[in-house]
C-alpha cells in the first residue's frame, strides 16, 4: 500500500510531463514555442511577491525565535486540552499556518520522538498533512497582483485550519484511540 | 486583520525577547527571515516558469477548457460573479487539482496565475474580492488525497503502516473544505454588496 501511493505520487508529475506536451503536439500546438511564452511571466511574479514574503517572513520569524510563540502554546494549553486536544501537538497547531519549513520540522521531530505508529506521531502526520500554510498562500498570492487589503481572507483561512485541526483530533481519537 | 496580527507577532516577539534579555535574537531573526524571503522567490521563478509553461500548452490544447466544462456546477456555485468562460476558472481548477493530487510545488504557480486574472475582474486593485477570498479558502481548506511528504517522513521513521493516516487525512481535509466553504457564504452574506 504504502509503495503503491508513493509510486503514484512519484510519477504524478512525470506523467503531467508527458501527457500535457504529448496532447497539445497531437492537437497541432507548436509545443516548444508556446511553452517558452508561458513561462515569460514567471520571473515577473516572483519578484514582486518579495516585499510582501520579507514583511510577513520577518514578523512570523521574530515572534518564533524570541519565544512568544511556544509562550503563546503555554498559554492555549489548559483552553485546548478542555477541546480534547493533546497539548503535545500544540506547538505543530500553532506553527502550521504560519511556516511551511517549520511546521514539517515539527511535526518530523514529534514522529521520530513518540514514534510514527504511536497516537501522538499519527495525530501529527494527519494534522501536517491536513492543511496548508495559510500565511504563507495569503502573503505570496496577495503580493503576487498588490492586494493589501484582504478583507475576510484571512479569518476564512483561520476557520479553515482550526475546522481542520478539530477534525484530525476527532477522527484520529475514534481511529487509533488515544 | 492583518496589520494587527502583523503588528503583535512583532510587538510580542520583541517583548518576550527583551523580558528575557535576549534582545540580540531578535534581530538575528529578523535579518534572517528577510534573507529567506528573498531565496524563497528566486526558487519561485524556476517552478513558476516551468507550471505557467505547461499550463500556456494546456490552454492552448483545450485541456483546461475541457476541465472547467466538467466543473462548471461546481465553479458556477462557488464564483456565481465570474464569466464562466473566464481563464480564471481554468486557473483555480489547475490549482485546486495540484491541491488535491498533494503537488504542492504546482499549486502555487496555478495559484498566482489564478489570482492574476482575477486581479483583472477587480474593480479596486488593492482590496481582495469576493472572489479572491473564496479561493483563498478552498485552497487553504482543500481538500488531500495524496499526503505524499509526510507519507514519506514516516517511512523514514520506520512506520509499520506509513499510509494509515492517508484515510484520516482525507476526512480532516475534507471537513476543513467544508467548513471553509460554508465560512465564505457566510462571509460573503456579512459583507454584504459592498464590494
Amino acid at each position: 500500500m504504502t509503495e503503491v501511493i508513493l509510486e503514484i505520487s512519484r510519477w504524478a508529475i512525470p506523467a503531467v510531463l508527458l501527457f500535457v506536451p504529448t496532447y497539445g503536439y497531437l492537437k497541432g500546438i507548436r509545443v516548444y514555442e508556446v511553452f517558452v511564452s508561458g513561462a515569460e511571466d514567471g520571473f515577473r511574479v516572483a519578484v514582486k511577491i518579495i516585499p510582501f514574503l520579507v514583511g510577513m517572513l520577518v514578523a512570523i520569524g521574530v515572534f518564533r525565535a524570541s519565544g512568544a510563540m511556544d509562550l503563546l502554546a503555554r498559554f492555549l494549553d489548559p483552553l485546548l486540552s478542555v477541546a480534547g486536544i493533546p497539548g503535545e501537538v500544540l506547538p505543530l497547531a500553532i506553527m502550521r499556518p504560519l511556516s511551511g519549513g517549520g511546521a514539517l520540522g515539527v511535526a518530523a521531530e514529534l514522529i521520530s520522538h513518540y514514534g510514527p505508529d504511536s497516537f501522538i506521531g499519527r495525530l501529527a502526520s494527519v494534522m501536517q498533512g491536513s492543511t496548508d500554510t495559510t500565511f504563507y498562500v495569503l502573503t505570496v498570492y496577495f503580493g503576487s497582483v498588490g492586494i493589501r487589503r484582504y478583507r475576510y481572507a484571512l479569518a476564512l483561512g483561520l476557520i479553515a485550519d482550526i475546522s481542520s485541526l478539530l477534525a484530525a483530533v476527532v477522527i484520529c481519537r475514534a481511529m487509533f484511540g488515544g | 486583520m492583518v496589520n494587527l496580527v502583523w503588528l503583535l507577532m512583532l510587538v510580542a516577539g520583541i517583548a518576550v525577547a527583551g523580558i528575557q534579555g535576549r534582545i540580540a535574537v531578535v534581530t538575528e531573526a529578523a535579518l534572517e527571515a528577510s534573507q529567506m524571503a528573498v531565496n524563497l522567490a528566486l526558487e519561485l521563478i524556476g517552478l513558476m516558469a516551468l507550471w505557467l509553461g505547461l499550463l500556456k500548452i494546456a490552454e492552448e490544447a483545450g485541456l483546461v477548457a475541457l476541465l472547467a466544462r466538467a466543473m462548471r456546477p461546481v465553479t458556477r456555485y462557488l464564483f456565481p460573479e465570474i464569466p464562466q468562460d473566464h481563464p480564471a476558472i481554468g486557473a483555480i481548477l489547475m490549482n485546486l487539482s495540484a491541491n488535491i493530487l498533494g503537488l504542492g510545488n504546482a499549486a502555487t504557480p496555478f495559484g498566482l496565475k489564478a489570482m492574476q486574472e482575477l486581479q483583472r475582474l477587480n474593480p479596486s486593485q488593492e482590496e481582495a474580492t469576493p472572489a479572491m477570498c473564496t479561493f483563498l479558502g478552498l485552497n487553504t481548506g482543500c481538500i488531500i488525497l495524496i499526503p505524499a511528504t509526510i507519507i514519506g517522513i514516516r517511512a523514514a521513521a520506520g512506520s509499520t503502516d506509513p499510509t494509515v493516516v492517508v484515510g484520516p487525512t482525507i476526512m480532516a481535509t475534507g471537513i476543513s473544505m467544508i467548513a471553509a466553504v460554508a465560512g465564505d457564504r457566510l462571509f460573503r452574506r456579512l459583507y454584504g454588496r459592498r464590494g
